[in-house]
């Protein structure tokens, strides 16, 4: 490491080799933090009131319908002997439910964000590569192959663990039950709808021959080329449900988007009046201790209801200016006894 | 080296004997029977630590000797064996990359190393060979060879004199680059040698090796054919040492005693051992305490996950099934890996690019020492030379500083400067106007003058009271001979003459009174020639020399001029001529002594005496005498002298300077001011050493002298070990218990009203501290030696042995708080505590390059060492420090979110970042800023550092990485990672997060949070940095943007080779929600708020507030201009 200039060199005279270059030293003095903590205190208030504002219009309704308590119409699906069990669940709603509005579903004590879990997949499969059906890879264990050793498509534990209750919402209007449309598209994110999964191609035409030689995964009643047969772009891997299932949640207690009720009558909103939601109950939660819940929202432009971004931004805000009038007082104290000494 | 090993390890018998018997020139000799060739080692010199074959292993068990990169490597193994959330690439490959530069950077450094050892040991001897000198390298002489050297040549092994040209049987040597000492040292030649080197048939049985330079026992047996054996005993003056140079000899022919490894040079040369600085030391504790973090995290995750899994139907939930690998797993072995897996998953928190960063930082941060203009010489054409970076901040750590006198604090340049005869003084004329004395005599300050009768005679003294020697130069050698100080005149081309004594205060009074127009010619068999003022030349017989020696102080001679009188001439210090001169001449000169003597000037008087014919005979007889005293000649000889040199007139004064170092005083009060205490160790004699230590202000008129040396060990006329133990705990007593307790950040000068003390101690005395006979209590003497000296302002020792110099100064080094030490020296006899000191500072002064190489920092000039300290220094210690806490604090609320999200995924390991992003941050997104800011960051200005010396006080002791701020910084991350964890969680409560109802997964909650952790401790960084320079802006925005980039790029892809697009589109999803814009934002906000309210608040503190009021960022000066 000799880093010595070379005999006779004298070393350079350049602002950076001689530690002169020209600074910038800006001083965080109070003339520069008090205004500033005003400004942004301000700033966060105003911010914090449009946000909590628009979260108070946002309206939602959950229905727990896991059926733990004896008296809910579901708890008849709850025991293991239960099969193509449907329960349904009354509710009334007082008032306009403004549209559009969003059908979520919603889990608790669920770990979709297990490690082992979230691993359990075949990325290459999903995107259509017809190898990986064959050859699913070793992450999707122990749902890689069935017990016949049959490859299994789509593999792993998050899809074979999919989301399988259904909803069907009616409206009881005179006593008749209209159904409510749900729109189970565009709930999915637009890149993993269109680019980051794909289905296979056709094979000889036929879109389940593309799947011959795979199983289904264990816990699905139906093969992933059945999943949608009304509609050939929302079936296999490119159901929508599918997708956002497989985009797995962060936390334990999480919901995800079902449908949207944005057609018809129903375009509007949801009126006012008693609604009938049928459920095809199937999906095992008491298990492991969670429960399911639907929920009913509308959102805004900052997303489903959340109190907690407004109250902060209130709270931040007026912290910042009472630390701006603190910084004030201390400074005008200290002003004067800076005076006293300097004088 | 392995052979050395070996001979360490089965060379006991070589040990065990006392003595080694050497062949000369390796033959034969009648007395042994059969000549076995005893084996020495080779005269190799060896300083490199690989070789070729063994770098590769040895390299790489040196650095997994290192805690974090065994750590490191241990983390990269877990990842290969145990199926962890990482990749094993994530930490394989900056371990690689960690590894492999500096196992490049070593072995660049080695290699060097190599280099120079080959130039010493391929450098071409003669060894006599049949007769004939043969060429040889200098690795090839073997112990028995007879070597021969050439004027200005340097010794290649330790030789004992067998002949020299001269015809006195001596030769001349400087000692120069083992001890410091430049004057000339006569050596011997072992006495009745014959002159025919090839028929000589002799064995030498000496000591085995040992480092004391002036020891050396020995015996050396001749052998002739028809005589009995001759023995002839052998000392230190028989023996010339490797590294001391040829001067004023031809040639001389020597053989060789000690080889390669075992010279006494190489034995006082200590092995480099790799300095660690306190920094470091911080850091290792630092990791220590995160290690602690990062095992109690990973315990408590693993607990928590069985405790979790416990619950009924947790462990195995119907959507997650375990595999069968890992249903067959014993628990206690699935318990061990899940911890490991904590551990890999943790492991961030003490990154591997930390070290990197340092490195890094040490590495391009010293070239702002070697770049730096002001430490430029022009004379020698250099600037500062690195040797090594780890020590940079080191350098703003100092707390003592051992200083070499020679070469270091003086120039090694005696000038002769003012004089004063008879009462009147005579000032000092500059070097331009020499001539002008020769007509119109001195020129005096005062009006009058002394009589010229007087003037001659105080001149003539001094042309004929010394032991000088003239030499004739060739102009070619007027340069080489200025290596050794003395010598010629290059202002005088017409008199290229030099002049060589055994001190260089003779040269210089000989040379003064030439300028005055007496000039020394000469000495030619005993009669002595000067030419005075009137060009005349003047002859005086040289009868005796009463030679200088320190307890005297003082030296005469006596001559006997041309019209028959015989005089004496002495001269000496002030308090050894007084005594003896009529009491009524001294208080006149007293005055103008004292005068000089307080500007830090070396003073003599000169005295002179007529003797008459009686007197000289009764003298002249009892000098004889004495000389051939068999016993006690030394006492006899003192005793003549005294009686000689009595009733004299005192002439005249002198004042000789030792020229400081340019610059000399202001350092060492910089250095003083700046809390350090210096301390002198040098070879040289005391009085030299104390009157260059008052020329240095590190003595003051009112410093009380605490001196522990032969002198005063000696005098009371007790045995030394009384004296020590009495004058131990008086000086103990003085300095240490009745002085108020020392309070920090006092500087010295405003404490005047304690006495200060100085404290002289010699090589003779401390050895006896230190190595105390056996009945004595050795470390009470020692602790209370170090507490003298630390209670002493300044502390000289003097008459130092090189060893014993590193003895000092390991002894500081060891003692309570370990303080850091700092060495400075020119010379190979400061090499040992330049080496021992934590940071070893070479000055390229004229004695040879031995200092330089072996010191960490080389600098042209002792001034230098002053913006070393001071700014370099302090800007390095603040840029580490702070360097070393971010790095911390940064990986700290980067992991601490990923822990906390394990109680949210029911501890299963399951990272919260992405694989790309947890590599990527400590390399790429937050790496380059605090790279910049810690080799860019002036958060005071170089030129207030350097005014104002006491600035340095405030990072003493290492005050930015002590417990407190670490705390501060520990804190501060936590505060942050909650922040971002919880704010994150609390958002994502609804992760229904835009605008047409869809949810966010697990990535982009992790994103969210590290997009706001690489905003935060970003512009965390930006509030620190005090000094933009648009370096700065480029990387702090630069980075902030490529993240950015890299997340879309990232994100925007669907790259092949990943199994799982984790974080395709999440990023532009993100950025589509409005609500992930507010939240990031806000907690921005809300992590920095406690830094800036902390930064405002803090109120300048500390005695120079006002000082530094205009440099301290967070003043409220500026508010007070604002309204």
């Amino acid at each position: 490491m000799k880093a010595g200039p070379s005999r006779t060199n004298r070393p350079d005279n350049t602002a950076f080799t001689q530690q002169r270059l020209p600074a910038w030293q800006p001083i965080l003095s109070a003339g520069i933090v008090i205004p500033g903590f005003t400004l942004i205190g301000l700033a966060f208030i105003g911010v914090g009131v449009a946000l909590f504002v628009t979260s108070q219009k946002i309206t939602d309704l959950e229905i727990d319908y896991t059926g733990v308590a004896a008296t809910s119409p579901c708890f008849k699906c709850t025991s293991f002997a239960a099969e193509n069990c449907m329960c349904q669940m009354e509710f009334t709603l007082t008032t306009l439910f403004e549209g559009p509005v969003f059908f979520y579903y919603g889990l608790t004590s669920y770990y979709q964000n297990f490690r082992t879990y979230g691993v359990s997949k075949d990325g290459y499969q999903l995107s259509g590569d017809t190898y990986y059906f064959n050859n699913p890879q070793d992450s999707c264990a122990p749902y890689q192959y069935d017990s016949n050793n049959n490859p299994i498509v789509p593999c792993g534990s998050i899809a074979n663990s999919m989301f399988s209750d259904t909803f069907q919402l009616y409206q009881v209007v005179n006593g008749m039950k209209k159904q409510v449309p749900l729109d189970g598209k565009g709930i999915a994110w637009w890149t993993d709808y269109n680019i980051k999964y794909s289905n296979p191609a056709l094979v000889n035409g036929s879109f389940a021959n593309a799947f011959s030689g795979t199983v289904k995964p264990v816990n699905w009643s139906k093969p992933v080329y059945e999943l949608d047969p009304t509609d050939q772009a929302n079936n296999g891997f490119l159901n929508q449900n599918f997708l956002v299932w497989m985009r797995q949640a962060a936390l334990p207690k999480f919901q995800k988007l079902y449908g949207r009720i944005a057609e018809g009558d129903y375009a509007q909103g949801l009126p006012a009046g008693n609604y009938t939601l049928l459920i095809n109950y199937s999906y095992p939660v008491i298990s492991f201790g969670g429960t399911k819940k639907v929920v009913l929202s509308n959102v805004s432009w900052m997303g489903g209801k959340n109190q907690f971004l407004g109250i902060a931004y209130l709270v931040i805000g007026s912290l910042c200016i009472v630390m701006a009038m603190v910084m004030l007082i201390i400074y005008a104290k200290y002003k004067f006894t800076d005076d006293d000494e300097d004088m | 080296m392995l052979r050395r090993r070996l001979n360490r390890l089965f060379g006991g018998d070589e040990k065990r004997v006392d003595s080694r018997t050497i062949y000369v020139g390796n033959r034969p000799c009648p007395a042994t029977e059969t000549f076995i060739p005893p084996k020495f080692c080779d005269n190799r010199i060896v300083s490199s630590k690989y070789t070729i074959w063994n770098f590769l292993p040895k390299n790489l068990f040196e650095q997994f000797r290192r805690i974090a990169n065994f750590y490191f490597l241990i983390i990269f193994l877990v990842q290969v064996i145990v199926d962890t959330p990482t990749s094993p690439v994530t930490s394989g490959l900056p371990l690689f990359f960690v590894i492999t530069v500096t196992a490049i950077k070593q072995g660049y450094e080695d290699w060097l190393r190599h280099k120079a050892d080959s130039e010493v040991n391929k450098y071409p001897v003669r060894v006599l060979e049949d007769g004939q000198p043969a060429r040889k390298d200098s690795e090839k002489i073997k112990v028995g060879d007879i070597v021969e050297v050439v004027e200005d040549e340097t010794f290649p092994c330790d030789l004992i004199l067998l002949q020299s040209s001269r015809d006195d049987d001596t030769c001349f040597v400087t000692t120069a680059s083992l001890d410091g000492e430049s004057n000339h040292k006569t050596h011997y030649t072992v006495p009745d040698m014959e002159k025919d080197l090839q028929s000589l048939s002799a064995t030498i049985e000496c000591e085995q090796p040992q480092p004391d330079l002036y020891k050396f026992v020995g015996r050396m047996h001749i052998y002739k054919p028809e005589h009995d054996p001759a023995v002839r005993s052998l000392g230190p003056e028989n023996l010339l040492l490797k590294g001391a140079t040829l001067k004023n000899t031809k040639k001389i022919y020597g053989v060789a005693v000690y080889t390669g490894m075992e010279t006494k040079m190489a034995l006082n040369y200590q092995g480099k051992s790799q300095k660690r600085s306190a920094v470091e030391k911080s850091i290792n504790a630092f990791l220590l305490v995160y290690l602690c973090i990062l095992i109690s995290k990973a315990v408590v995750c693993t607990t928590l996950k069985y405790v979790w899994q416990s619950q009924d139907g947790q462990d195995e939930p119907w959507y997650n099934q375990k595999t069968e690998k890992e249903k067959g797993t014993i628990l206690y072995v699935k318990m061990f890996t899940d911890f490991l897996s904590f551990m890999v998953l943790f492991n961030f928190i003490i990154p591997v690019s930390m070290y990197v960063t340092v490195e890094m930082q040490k590495f391009l941060g010293s070239f702002f020492i070697t770049w730096d203009r002001d430490f430029f010489d022009p004379e020698i054409e250099e600037g500062a030379l690195v040797n090594t970076s780890d020590l940079n901040e080191e350098l703003g750590q100092v707390e003592y500083v051992f200083t070499d006198k020679t070469g270091t604090l003086t120039q090694n340049n005696m000038e002769f400067i003012e004089c004063c005869i008879d009462g009147f003084q005579y000032t000092a004329f500059s070097s331009e106007l020499d001539s002008f004395c020769v007509t119109d005599g001195p020129v005096s300050t005062f009006q009058e003058k002394a009589g010229r009768e007087k003037e001659e005679l105080f001149l003539r003294a001094l042309c004929l009271c010394h032991t000088v020697q003239v030499k004739e130069a060739g102009p070619d050698e007027l340069g080489g001979d200025q290596v050794d100080g003395p010598a010629s005149e290059p202002l005088r081309p017409a008199e290229q003459r030099g002049f060589i004594a055994s001190s260089p205060d003779e040269v210089a009074l000989v040379k003064g009174a030439m300028r005055y127009g007496f000039t020394f010619l000469g000495l030619e068999s005993k009669t002595m020639k000067i030419k005075n003022w009137q060009n005349d030349v003047e002859e005086y017989e040289l009868l005796h020399v009463l030679n200088f020696d320190p307890v005297r102080r003082r030296m005469s001679v006596i001559v006997r001029s041309k019209s028959g009188d015989t005089l004496l001439f002495c001269k000496g210090a002030d308090s050894s001529i007084f005594p003896r001169v009529r009491p009524e001449e001294v208080e006149r000169i007293r005055m103008h002594v004292q005068r000089s003597a307080t500007e830090g000037y070396r003073t003599l008087c000169v005295a002179y005496k007529r003797l008459s014919v009686d007197e000289y005979a009764a003298a002249d007889a009892g000098l004889r005498e004495a000389r051939l005293a068999l016993q006690d000649r030394e006492e006899k000889l003192m005793a003549v002298y005294n009686q000689v040199e009595t009733a004299m007139s005192l002439i005249g004064a002198t004042a000789v300077e030792d020229r400081l170092q340019e610059e000399a005083a202001q350092t060492m009060e910089a250095l003083q001011g700046a809390g350090m205490k210096v301390w002198v160790l040098t070879g040289d004699k005391m009085e030299t050493a104390k009157s260059t230590c008052y020329a240095c202000r590190l003595f003051r008129r009112s410093t009380e002298l605490l001196e522990l040396t032969v002198r005063t060990l000696e005098s009371g006329g007790r045995r030394r070990e009384e004296m020590l133990h009495d004058l131990l705990f008086d000086f103990h007593r003085k300095a240490v218990q009745d002085a108020p307790p020392a309070r920090a950040g006092v500087n010295r000068s405003w404490s005047s009203a304690n006495p200060e003390y100085g404290f002289i101690v010699d090589g003779a005395a401390l050895a006896l501290v230190m190595n105390p006979s056996p009945d004595t209590n050795c470390s009470r003497y020692r602790s209370l030696f170090l507490q003298i000296c630390q209670n002493c302002t300044a502390v000289l020792c003097c008459r130092m042995a090189p060893l014993q110099k590193a003895q000092i100064v390991k002894m500081v080094k060891n003692s309570k708080g370990s303080p850091i030490t700092l060495s400075i020296g020119d010379g190979a006899n400061d090499v040992s505590m330049i080496l021992e000191a934590h940071v070893g500072i070479g000055v390229k002064g004229k004695e040879g390059r031995q200092a330089v190489r072996n010191s960490d920092y080389a600098i042209p000039k002792l001034k230098h060492l002053r913006k070393l300290l001071l700014a370099h220094g302090h800007l390095y210690y603040i840029r580490i420090a702070h360097l070393v806490q971010y790095f911390f604090y940064k990986n700290l609320c980067f992991i601490l979110p990923q822990f906390l999200y394990q109680f949210f995924c029911g501890c299963s390991q399951q990272p919260l970042y992405d694989a790309a992003y947890l590599t990527m941050y400590n390399i790429c997104f937050t790496s380059m800023p605090i790279l910049a800011y810690s080799l860019l960051e002036q958060q005071i200005a170089i030129e207030v550092l350097l005014d104002n010396a006491t600035l340095y006080r405030d990072i003493a002791k290492n005050a930015m990485l002590r417990w407190g701020p670490f705390l501060y910084w520990t804190v501060l991350a936590v505060f942050q990672g909650l922040i971002f964890f919880f704010g994150v969680k609390y958002l994502f409560s609804n992760p229904a997060l835009q605008d047409n109802g869809q949810v966010f997964g697990n990535w982009s909650y992790g994103t969210i949070v590290f997009t706001v952790l690489v905003f935060t401790v970003t512009l965390k960084l930006a509030l620190d940095t005090r000094h933009w320079t648009w370096i700065n802006h480029f990387v702090i925005w630069g980075s902030l943007a490529f993240y950015v980039v890299f997340s879309f790029f990232w994100g925007g892809i669907i790259w092949p080779f990943l199994k799982q697009q984790r974080l395709y589109f999440v990023f532009f999803n993100m950025l589509s929600s409005v609500s992930a814009w507010l939240v990031i934002i806000l907690l921005i906000v809300l992590s920095l708020l406690p830094d800036i309210l902390l930064g405002v608040l803090r109120k300048p503190r500390g005695p120079h507030t006002q000082q530094i009021a205009v440099v301290t960022p967070l003043s409220y000066k500026h508010l007070r201009e604002h309204y």
